[in-house]
């Protein structure tokens, strides 16, 4: 009875914190005192936790090497883009379809490379990823290489913060269910988990399933406040940028993907204002946490509200923080 | 699990440290006193400084501060030093939008760059929404001026760069006063809007110079035999062919019709300049053979031969196109901030759209109605295997 009541306790308070945090950054904006370079930077925030988050899914928790996550958001950025601004049907009509788009073509691409294993499985999302590019970049009704521009904005921050909570709800509640302990189980040891009956490419697919349709949810925000969608914005150099993040984050650490997320967004806006050494100081930055941090910010650990109750009543040396 | 813990500590303050850092701003300034704001105008450089197009950037950078270092030697303009804040984009358009906001906060008159189209169009919404105008130094598409769902000019976004076509009535000028063609074929590359957009405007021009079009044929990307269609035109026996296109295609359809023995000059635009052009073709091949480009530095006007030298002496390296481009980006603005009289961005935007007959670097130039520079450019000529600037015409 206790427990049950401590649940509920722990999932109003978390309810009451995010709750708190939507309505003071709204008000903040409708208040105009979050200038647009706040705004924007915060808009990027958000769609890299979506990314990062969705990618850890996959690269984190099942440990499949998938460099090809620039790709299903391309899907979900322009199949959004055609729904919205072509053919002038709502916004959520826009991103549901561009999610099932993208998980489409996750499934696609999934079903065959998903038999590979490490190296091989990254050559070959790499190159999935590129072929989507170039793919849009020959298809005249999107313009080609030129991309759409001309965008209408519609991603706002309520959106953004919904589809933000979504994204880490639905991948926290799953890597928690009994699908997630069969999803680690192939990280673990694929050979042991196939010996305890686990289907392994069924559980590799399906994560990788839902992965791609949270970086379509990604793709559509990012189009939908950018302005403009060119092919060679999700290249292969995109994904790496989110790989940077999981990462940098720790492999299967969710909070440890929104983590990266946020401070490598924060880090790149930072750095605008030294153009010439810009990109040393990221890779130098990078490089720092990867020397002293090799299992990433947050290793396989969760940051949460437990944590923090610790830390404030002085034991900063807790026994196995979970 | 100690040590860990401390790095992690260090890294979140760090992370802290550089949010605080975004806000405060501590970016590469040209000239002027960073503190007084009064005194100084700030202008915007919004500049692919890495990334895929980071060579394009760093030239119209280059250019852009040296035009204000001039202007601030030669005593500032409206009695203020100007003050050039620069800002790496990335060559990312999300990156470009986030740089225009972060310039913004820096109370810009105006903004310089983004060099391509796409990074162009990432900064637009920004610059739109909070009324200061953006020059573009070098965005060839279209619709980065113009709204190509509404066809209504974007107000705050203008360009110094001529758009692709334009090319097209340049050499149609060229071919009718100084190779006195009567009568043309053109040859385009089908495959492209570029070579089909530069085909119409050399139509246009030719015919209203009372030039006739002898015939239209077409190739796509990739052709490599061209000598069917170069038989019929031989046939027709033209006074000059305009070959719009990619030096991927052109190098060896000229090659193949000077083997067919078509001996008559043959015209293009900027996609022939490329080294392969030589390597390909040949140097017998391609003698007269002209192209049109924005600039040549090795132009005689003695406003070029100026600026040529002191790019030179700045920067140890020639000045290509976009440093050119840059330099003149910051110069229009100067004219426009002398007309307007006081440095308000709204009202430097209206002076900008009146621009009348400007002296560039590439050549004088006046503002349309869609924002597009009506301008001189260069035609380059192959002689042996290297290129010679020509002429320049004026539209």
């Amino acid at each position: 009875m206790q427990k049950v009541k401590n649940k509920w306790i722990k999932i109003g308070s978390e309810v009451l914190i995010l709750a708190s945090l939507f309505t003071l950054v709204q008000y903040l904006i409708t208040a105009g005192l979050l200038n647009q370079y706040y705004q924007i930077n915060l808009t990027s925030m958000c769609i890299n936790v979506i990314l990062a988050v969705s990618l850890s899914l996959i690269n984190g928790f099942t440990g499949q090497l998938s460099l090809g996550h620039a790709g299903f958001m391309a899907v979900g950025a322009y199949v959004s883009v055609i729904i919205t601004n072509m053919l002038d049907l709502p916004f959520i009509v826009g991103i549901l379809v561009a999610c099932l788009a993208a998980g489409l073509a996750g499934f696609i691409i999934g079903v065959p490379t998903l038999r590979l294993k490490g190296d091989y499985l990254a050559i070959a999302t790499l190159a999935f990823g590129e072929i989507i590019r170039v793919t849009l970049q020959n298809i005249d009704y999107v313009n080609g290489p030129a991309g759409i521009m001309g965008i209408t904005k519609l991603t706002t921050w309520p959106w953004l913060f919904g589809g933000t909570v979504l994204t880490v709800l639905v991948i926290v509640n799953l890597v928690n269910s009994s699908y997630g302990r069969a999803i680690v189980s192939i990280r673990e040891d694929e050979i042991a988990s196939e010996l305890m009956g686990i289907n392994t490419t069924k559980y590799k697919v399906l994560a990788f399933v839902i992965g791609a349709m949270f970086a379509g949810l990604g793709g559509a925000f990012y189009a939908h406040y950018f302005y403009i969608i060119k092919p060679e914005t999700f290249n292969f150099l995109k994904s790496f940028d989110i790989l940077v993040m999981v990462v940098l984050g720790g492999l299967g650490s969710t909070t440890g993907a929104i983590i990266a997320a946020v401070f490598i967004t924060a880090l790149t806006a930072a750095l605008q204002s030294f153009p010439a050494i810009r990109m040393i100081l990221y890779a130098l930055i990078l490089v720092i946490v990867m020397i002293y941090r090799p299992q990433g910010l947050m290793g396989n650990k969760e940051l949460s509200i437990k944590i923090f109750g610790r830390i404030w009543s002085g034991r900063n040396e807790p026994d196995g923080n979970k | 699990m100690k040590s860990g813990k401390k790095v992690a500590m260090l890294v979140i303050m760090l992370f802290i440290l550089s949010i605080a850092a975004g806000c405060g701003g501590g970016s590469q300034e040209t000239g002027g006193n960073a503190g007084d704001k009064a005194d100084t105008i700030n202008v915007g450089i919004n500049v692919e400084l890495s990334g895929g197009v980071a060579s394009y950037g760093t030239n119209a950078r280059d250019g852009a501060v040296l035009a204000i270092e001039e202007i601030n030697k030669a005593g500032g303009v409206l009695d203020k030093q100007l003050k050039g804040i620069e800002r790496d984009c990335k060559s990312i358009a999300d990156e470009a939008m986030s740089v225009s906001a972060a310039l913004i906060g820096e109370n810009i008159v105006a903004q310089i760059g983004p060099l391509t189209s796409g990074d162009v169009a990432g900064s637009t919404p920004v610059m739109m929404e909070n009324k200061v105008p953006l020059i573009a130094p070098a965005a060839t598409a279209a619709n980065v001026t113009v709204d190509d769902k509404t066809g209504k000019t974007r107000d705050y976004i203008f360009r110094v760069c001529f758009i692709d076509p334009f090319q097209g009535t340049l050499m149609a000028q060229f071919a009718t006063d100084n190779l006195q063609a009567k009568n043309a074929v053109i040859y385009c590359d089908n495959s492209s809007d570029y070579g089909k957009g530069l085909a119409e405007y050399f139509e246009k021009t030719f015919t209203e110079n009372g030039g006739v079009i002898l015939a239209k044929e077409g190739f796509v990307k990739d052709d490599r035999d061209f000598r069917a269609a170069l038989t019929k035109i031989k046939g027709l026996n033209p006074d000059f062919i305009y070959v719009p296109g990619y030096y991927q295609e052109v190098a060896p359809l000229i090659k193949q019709a000077r083997e067919l023995g078509i001996t008559v000059p043959m015209g293009g635009c900027d996609g022939w300049d490329s080294p392969d052009m030589v390597s390909v073709a040949g140097n017998e091949a391609l003698n007269n053979t002209y192209f049109t480009n924005h600039y040549s530095s090795q132009d005689k006007d003695p406003k070029v031969v100026k600026f040529v030298e002191a790019f030179k002496a700045k920067y140890n390296k020639e000045p290509d196109a976009f440093a050119a481009l840059g330099y003149d980006s910051v110069q229009i603005m100067v004219q426009a901030l002398k007309d307007a009289g006081e440095a308000d961005p709204v009202k430097l935007t209206e002076a900008l759209a009146k621009i009348k007959d400007f002296e560039g670097i590439t050549g004088k130039m006046s503002i349309d109605e869609q924002h597009n520079p009506v301008k001189a450019g260069v035609v380059i000529e192959f002689k042996d295997g290297k290129q010679v600037m020509n002429t320049r015409i004026q539209p």
